[in-house]
């Protein structure tokens, strides 16, 4: 068997040369246009004048278009039609995309961008979370409210209170290769697309919707991404309109990419947050109420951000059983970057509330906070505990037309006739059908809880307890270094929680030389699923997978295709690959049954060969054998994820077909004159189910935690007062280098089967570990607390300025 | 403007704007895309080339200012069928993720493997005088000029250390 192997990546060859061509690598076909944007200086008001001569008469350009030269809107949005490719004269915030310049090349373009003169009515420029709230400037009529139990009474008759708030900053993707697109202009008007996106059928179709074209008109491929972390999953869109509307246009290919200043001027990224908690407990630590007030900095368009600021509140309890819960959700319309899907996509924001919960109540109570988490874990698993399977979908679109609708976006919003009567339900919903109370804040029964295991198995791992009483050793005898360790634990939901999303199909082919070609619709960022979902092919016919070829994703080859995200690449294009492997060896094995008297069941596919009694021959000479036979060898699979029922407005139902679980210790140093610090050691035990491919998983945990402690700590963006991103390039955004992983650093995968039927029991591991960063924060937070008896209050992201504004908070 | 290079091995004659990057020289105008585009500003390592042995940003010198060099660029350092050592080692400790970045760490890693048996010291390097181990922190710090957004650090500092022990 092919899976659970840690082979390398199936380009590693390629990669290693730079033979490994990413979308900027195509050759640049003959008489290519190359376009640039021109962006808007201020960041709200109108546009009074804009005179774009000087841009035309700039060496090299051969075309200039404003929005009313555009064939129609060209909407770039996922979801709300509210994101024309060029402004349509109201200006929404600093960097919007205003004109756009086709020219000879890239350089011409970007120099002929500089030149329009442009002047504006600028108005005040809504900025932060309290400016937005000061002006009820929000996208939905009024917050989200979601409740479990009577928070109010579980409240008023706590015996202890706590409260505090949170801030927590947002993230730039900085995906090493930037936004890029190559439109291919085609005969009769058609178009072919390479874009670097994590949604190519998204591309597709908007890309369409922009040329007024049927779907078929368009072809999206994509062979690799050079990361994409959530940033391509609808920031492409733009790029690809572009370069299809100036090839359909002018009839020659047009290309697109943003330099790095642009790409992170221009672009979405993490949304950034402020979490409110108000908490009722008894003396223990024992938590009987938490109220959350999470607000939500969205920016200008919706984009992503409802169903963001929804996983938000599915991560707001994060693996805590709690009695009572109301989570109230602000889903705020700022003059900045439409904020948009990251890794996590809202969970890590929601899930560092909880944890700052934790750790402010532990250190209020003078009690060790890991103590203070198992106390409020959720009950373990038991020993089988079966997945509910058959309830089935009620998310209904039913009256939602589907020109208006971008199905296949996590920004569709089919809560229009999904109830939207029960807007502020929370109150009015029911009480959980299931029996002992195990249920997390929407009602979903938690049946799969590993955390009570995995946390004994990493105390001991890193040698916990002793470690404590090290750092306090530590501190004790050090006046201006100060030591911190924190554990944290990650329950992460998955599924895309827009139902009809999980859903997923493949093209299997075999030759009739034995060898596998292999299409899904999942795209390849650097996560291993190309390998992974080959892996799993290779193994249903037995062979070894260098004989699967896997290509480029293609919109012609797999049609609907959901985005690869919410982690979700592997369970869903894994499933459907072995659908159609499943289907074209069930042809292979009934018509060699009929060939040597043996019964289907008998023909075994395995170590390359196909055997059946008295018989057995190469797998390539079983594929030959079949073809002579006119038995068609090729297939396509679907897969569907069984048992998800979830109401978004109401906040009921089961969002998530598993939870994938992880634990974190992190101990770092801080130094109380600077603030400055580093992560000294981290330990990571990391719930994989039963890993297709235990290399490929470590390197994404690393990955991860690496990137979210990066989120906490040195990612800071910045903004001036009229609304210009300060922090546009590396120079001033800091992400982690080589020396700023943890010098010693040990990662586990929890190995045990998933319990919910994924492709050989795996689980999704993209998302979860880029929550065991949080751990690193915390550690910080607990450094700073060595200073002084007050609790820190530690600002995200912990940069040395916000480490040191701490420590004076703890010292009061 | 006339411009000669020896580019990996070979003789090439470019007429260039005196202003193009050697970066652009080589992806637009040899075709050589293994050299990547990261930031264009000489601060994420992408691009990382090797110049008469020596690691450069190619993103932050300009062509013609190396007339008559010697470059070597990750197309030059091995082939897919014919892999050196360093590129060996990423290869099987899975030294990447997305591989954007991979082609910089790879010439980048083999001048510095280079700098440190030469002798320079770096930062980290606790005796000046003395020969500059190849601890993990060395590495590091020495390879902190090639970022990596999908953070394969471990795997990248693993790759180094096996393939410096080959090489031993
Ligand atoms: S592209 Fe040259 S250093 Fe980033
Ligand atoms: S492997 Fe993706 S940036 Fe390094």
């Amino acid at each position: 068997m092919t899976v659970s192997k840690p082979l390398p990546h199936d380009a590693a060859p390629l990669h290693v040369t730079g033979a490994a061509r990413y979308v900027d690598d195509i050759p640049t076909p003959a008489n290519c246009l190359h376009l640039a944007f021109g962006l808007s200086e201020i960041a709200a008001g109108r546009i009074t004048s804009l005179d774009l001569d000087p841009v035309r008469a700039a060496p090299g350009v051969v075309a200039v278009y404003a929005a009313s030269d555009l064939p129609g809107p060209c909407d770039c949005s996922p979801s709300n039609h509210d994101e024309p490719l060029l402004s349509d004269g109201s200006i929404h915030y600093l960097g919007q995309p205003v004109f756009l310049v086709a020219a000879t090349s890239h350089l011409a373009a970007r120099q002929a961008a500089r030149l329009a003169k442009i002047s504006y009515d600028a108005a005040p420029a809504i900025l932060t979370i309290e400016a937005a709230l000061a002006a009820d400037s929000r996208f939905e009529e009024g917050p989200r409210v979601w409740t479990k139990g009577d928070v109010a009474a579980e409240m008023a008759t706590a015996p202890h209170r706590l409260s505090g708030s949170i801030e927590i900053g947002g993230q730039e993707h900085f995906y090493l290769e930037g936004q890029a697109s190559l439109a291919l202009p085609q005969e009769n008007g058609d178009i072919v697309v390479h874009s670097s996106t994590q949604h190519p059928t998204e591309i597709q179709h908007k890309v369409a919707e922009a040329l007024n074209l049927p779907m078929h008109a368009v072809r999206c491929e994509i062979r690799r991404m050079g990361g994409g972390f959530g940033g391509k999953e609808s920031q492409g869109n733009a790029l690809a309109i572009a370069t299809s509307v100036v090839a359909h246009a002018t009839g020659r290919p047009a290309k697109m990419r943003y330099d790095r200043d642009d790409d992170m001027t221009i672009t979405g990224k993490r949304h950034d947050f402020r979490i409110d908690y108000e908490v009722g407990h008894d003396a223990d630590g024992r938590l009987l109420a938490v109220d959350f007030t999470q607000f939500t900095r969205c920016g200008w368009a919706m984009d992503l951000s409802l169903p963001v600021a929804d996983r938000a509140m599915l991560h707001a309890e994060n693996a805590y059983l709690i009695p009572a819960v109301r989570i109230t959700s602000h889903r705020l319309r700022t003059n900045t970057q439409s904020a948009t899907a990251y890794r996590g996509f809202g969970g890590p924001q929601g899930m560092l509330g909880m944890e700052r919960v934790m750790d402010h109540l532990a250190r209020s109570l003078g009690r060790d906070p890991v103590e203070i988490r198992r106390l409020n874990y959720y009950r373990p698993a038991e020993a089988v505990a079966p997945v509910a399977s058959n309830a089935s979908s009620t998310t209904s679109l039913d009256g939602v037309d589907p020109s208006d609708q971008d199905l296949t976006s996590r920004g569709a919003t089919p809560e229009r006739t999904a109830g939207s009567a029960r807007r502020f339900g929370g109150a009015h919903s029911p009480k959980s059908r299931m029996g002992a109370e195990n249920t997390t804040p929407y009602g979903m029964e938690v049946t799969d809880f590993l955390l009570h295991e995995m946390t004994d198995a990493l105390l001991v791992s890193s040698d916990y307890a002793h470690r404590v009483n090290k750092v306090a050793e530590w501190n004790a005898a050090n006046s201006i270094l100060k030591r911190g360790i924190a554990f944290s634990p990650v329950k992460f939901g998955i599924s895309f929680t827009l139902t009809h999303l999980n859903q997923a199909g493949a093209l299997v082919h075999v030759y009739q030389d034995g060898s596998v070609h292999l299409n899904h619709g999942g795209t390849e960022m650097g996560q291993g699923l190309f390998q992974k979902v080959a892996q799993v092919a290779a193994s249903r016919f037995g062979i070894d997978p260098a004989q699967v070829r896997i290509t480029a994703t293609d919109t012609g080859k797999v049609p609907n295709t959901s985005a690869t995200a919410a982690s979700s690449g592997s369970d869903l294009n894994g499933m459907a690959a072995q659908a159609a492997c499943d289907t074209i060896r069930g042809r292979m094995a009934d018509c060699l049954a009929g060939l040597y008297q043996a019964r289907p069941d008998q023909v075994l596919f395995e170590a390359g060969m196909v055997r059946m009694p008295g018989h057995e021959m190469t797998f390539a000479e079983a594929a030959a054998t079949v073809y002579a036979q006119r038995v068609s060898l090729s297939a396509t699979g679907f897969y569907k994820t069984p048992g998800l029922d979830w109401d978004r407005i109401a906040g009921r139902g089961r969002p998530f077909f598993y939870f994938a679980y992880g634990a974190a210790v992190t101990e770092v140093v801080i130094d109380t004159l600077t603030g400055e610090n580093r992560i000294l050691r981290a330990d990571l035990l990391h719930d994989a189910g039963s890993s297709l491919n235990p290399a490929l998983d470590i390197g994404q945990i690393e990955g991860g935690y690496v990137q979210g402690a990066g989120w906490l700590t040195t990612e800071e963006l910045v903004w001036d007062g009229k609304g210009r991103l300060r922090t546009h390039a590396p120079s001033t955004y800091k992400i982690p280098a080589c020396s700023d992983r943890p010098d010693v650093f040990n990662v586990a995968l929890w190995d045990a089967p998933n319990r919910a039927e994924t492709v050989y029991r795996s689980k999704a591991v993209g998302e979860p570990p880029f929550m065991l960063g949080i751990s690193a924060f915390l550690a910080l937070s607990h450094a700073a607390s060595a200073c002084g008896p007050h609790y820190p209050d530690l600002v995200a992201p912990a940069t040395a300025e916000n480490i040191l504004a701490a420590v004076n908070r703890a010292r009061g | 403007m006339q411009t000669h290079l020896t580019i990996n091995g070979t003789q090439r004659r470019l007429d260039l704007d005196p202003r193009t990057t050697l970066l652009d020289a080589l992806r637009h105008h040899l075709g050589l895309t293994g050299s990547k585009k990261g930031c264009d500003h000489g601060q994420c390592g992408a691009c990382t080339v090797m110049v008469n042995g020596r690691r450069i940003n190619a993103c932050l010198t300009l062509a013609c200012m190396h007339d008559g060099d010697e470059v070597t660029t990750i197309e030059g350092i091995g082939q897919p069928d014919d892999l050196s050592p360093l590129q060996q080692a990423f290869v099987s400790e899975d030294g990447f993720q997305c591989g954007y970045c991979t082609p910089g760490q790879i010439c980048s890693a083999t001048a510095m493997l280079q700098e440190i048996s030469d002798g320079w010291p770096s930062h980290v390097t606790s005796d000046l005088a003395g020969e500059a181990e190849l601890t993990s922190d060395e590495i590091s710090e020495r390879m902190s000029g090639n970022l990596c957004r999908c953070s394969a650090y471990p795997n990248i500092v693993q790759a180094i250390h096996k393939a410096a022990g080959k090489n031993a």
